[in-house]
This record gives C-alpha cells, sequence and structure tokens, in this order.
C-alpha cells in the first residue's frame, strides 16, 4: 500500500511536470497544455497503454487530466464490443461521467454560494 | 517566418534583438521542481481518498477513479470558493492545472465569476468558457481514436 502511495506521488507528478514542460518550453499556453495531455492520454488508451499505468500508479494515473481521455476512449470501446460502431458514439460518457457531472453540479453549487472576489 | 523577416525595418530588427535579450528567462528547472511535488501530492490525497473508497463503499482498484474524480473535484469547489486554489496555481504552475482539480476549478471559477450575469446566461453560458476545450478535444480524440480501433477489430486487424 505504501508502494502505491509513492508510484502515485512519482507518477502523478512527472505528468504535471511533462506540463509544466509544455508550457515553459513549447511556449503553450494552459488550454492548449491540457487539451493536449487529454488528447495524449486517448491515444495511450486507443494502444492499450493507459490501463497498466493506472493499475501501477493508482490515482497517480486517475488524477491528472490524462485520465480524462483514457476514460472516454475506455467507454467507447467497452460500448463498441457491444452494440458495434453505434457504440463508440453511446458509450464515449459511460466511464467518465463522474468527472463532468460532479464538475457541472460543484461548479453550480460553488456559483450559488460563494460571491465573485475583486 | 522568412517572409515576416523582409518586411520589418532594420530598426525594427534592432528593437527584436534587444527585447529577445531583455525577455525574462523562465526558471524552468525551478517550475517543473514545484509542478512535480504539488502534482505528486494532490495524486497522493487522491490515491488516499480512492482507498476510502475501496475499503469503505467496496469499490475495486479499477472503479475507485470515478468516485475519487468527483471528490477531489469537490475538493477543488471549495479551494476555489476560498480563493485558495488561485495561490497554489500561481505557486504550482501546471502542477495544479494538470490534475482534475486542475478541470474542476477551471469551471468552478469561471461559474463564481459570471454570476453576476446571472444564472442562466451568466453562470450558464460561462461554465464551459475555459474547460470546454478539454472537453472538445477529448472528446473528439476519443471518438477517433475509438472508432479506428473498432473498425481495426471488426476487420480483423487486431
Amino acid at each position: 500500500m505504501l508502494a502505491m502511495f509513492f508510484w502515485a506521488f512519482v507518477i502523478g507528478g512527472l505528468i504535471c511536470v511533462i506540463g509544466q514542460l509544455l508550457m515553459d518550453i513549447g511556449k503553450l499556453t494552459p488550454g492548449h497544455t491540457l487539451s493536449l495531455l487529454v488528447v495524449v492520454g486517448a491515444v495511450l488508451d486507443g494502444l492499450g497503454l493507459y490501463e497498466p499505468l493506472v493499475d501501477f500508479a493508482g490515482a497517480g494515473a486517475t488524477i491528472p487530466i490524462t485520465s480524462f481521455g483514457n476514460s472516454l476512449v475506455h467507454g467507447a470501446l467497452q460500448e463498441a464490443q457491444r452494440h458495434g460502431i453505434v457504440g463508440v458514439l453511446t458509450g464515449m460518457f459511460e466511464v467518465t461521467s463522474s468527472g463532468i457531472s460532479a464538475a457541472i453540479v460543484f461548479g453550480f453549487i460553488g456559483a450559488l454560494i460563494f460571491k465573485p472576489k475583486g | 517566418m522568412g517572409n515576416k523577416q523582409n518586411k520589418v525595418t532594420p530598426e525594427q530588427q534592432k528593437y527584436q534583438q534587444l527585447q529577445k535579450k531583455h525577455e525574462l528567462k523562465r526558471p524552468v528547472l525551478k517550475n517543473c521542481i514545484k509542478a512535480f511535488l504539488v502534482g505528486g501530492l494532490i495524486c497522493l490525497i487522491g490515491q488516499a481518498v480512492s482507498y476510502f473508497y475501496i475499503y469503505y463503499f467496496n469499490f475495486t482498484e479499477q472503479t475507485s477513479g470515478n468516485p475519487t474524480v468527483a471528490t477531489m473535484v469537490f475538493f477543488s469547489m471549495l479551494l476555489t470558493g476560498f480563493g485558495v486554489y488561485d495561490h497554489i496555481a500561481q505557486f504550482a504552475g501546471a502542477g495544479s492545472a494538470v490534475p482534475v482539480t486542475g478541470f474542476g476549478n477551471a469551471i468552478i471559477s469561471a461559474a463564481i465569476e459570471h454570476r453576476t450575469e446571472g444564472f442562466v446566461l451568466g453562470v450558464g453560458g460561462n461554465m464551459f468558457k475555459l474547460a470546454g476545450s478539454v472537453i472538445l478535444f477529448g472528446v473528439f480524440s476519443a471518438f477517433v481514436v475509438a472508432l479506428i480501433k473498432t473498425l481495426l477489430v471488426m476487420w480483423g486487424v487486431l
């Protein structure tokens, strides 16, 4: 269990370093960096490489935004196995839903509770 | 690029060189260390949250990712609302932007910022202003990747 914490820290930190390098050396805006990382996550899952990373690093792989692309592809492929090509479209949000729904729900609650500063 | 340089006058060229010389060098190594520490720490907290779900709510290692992400977004709402996340982001750069908490922060801060314009047009219309690109490129690339893989499986290549 301690090893899991260690690898979550290291892998999660390394993914953030990649993002930082894209911003500092690649001179990308944060928006471009995040979009690129999501695409990378989707491609990695397509190649079957992201799942082993999740098994290895746990939250170190599921918390960075790359996992968003990974779980989108995952949902689409799962549904595609059951329903063929139509499933690619219908299954897309099956696995990811929690991230987006949580962001929408908590975003709205946040807007109800908190007042803008400045 | 070559075309562009032909058009500038010598004075402009001199100015550009001067500008380059005085441009602030980004402390890349320092930024990376900060990003590594803060990003790693957020993932460490995420790991603790996912163990919490595994032990008390019977999730498995594979399925615990979903409730963990939702919980992290909830933390991100509190930190954003109290104005703490901005300070973390200033310190950590990509370390706080790349984890899903940064995604939550983008949505939640946009929602809070625009509430003065009303809940429908302000909050509803601007919530995805920053995070929309992540969703768009995530969904579209996932669609392409999954489509290619499904077709390859159907044709018996994989």
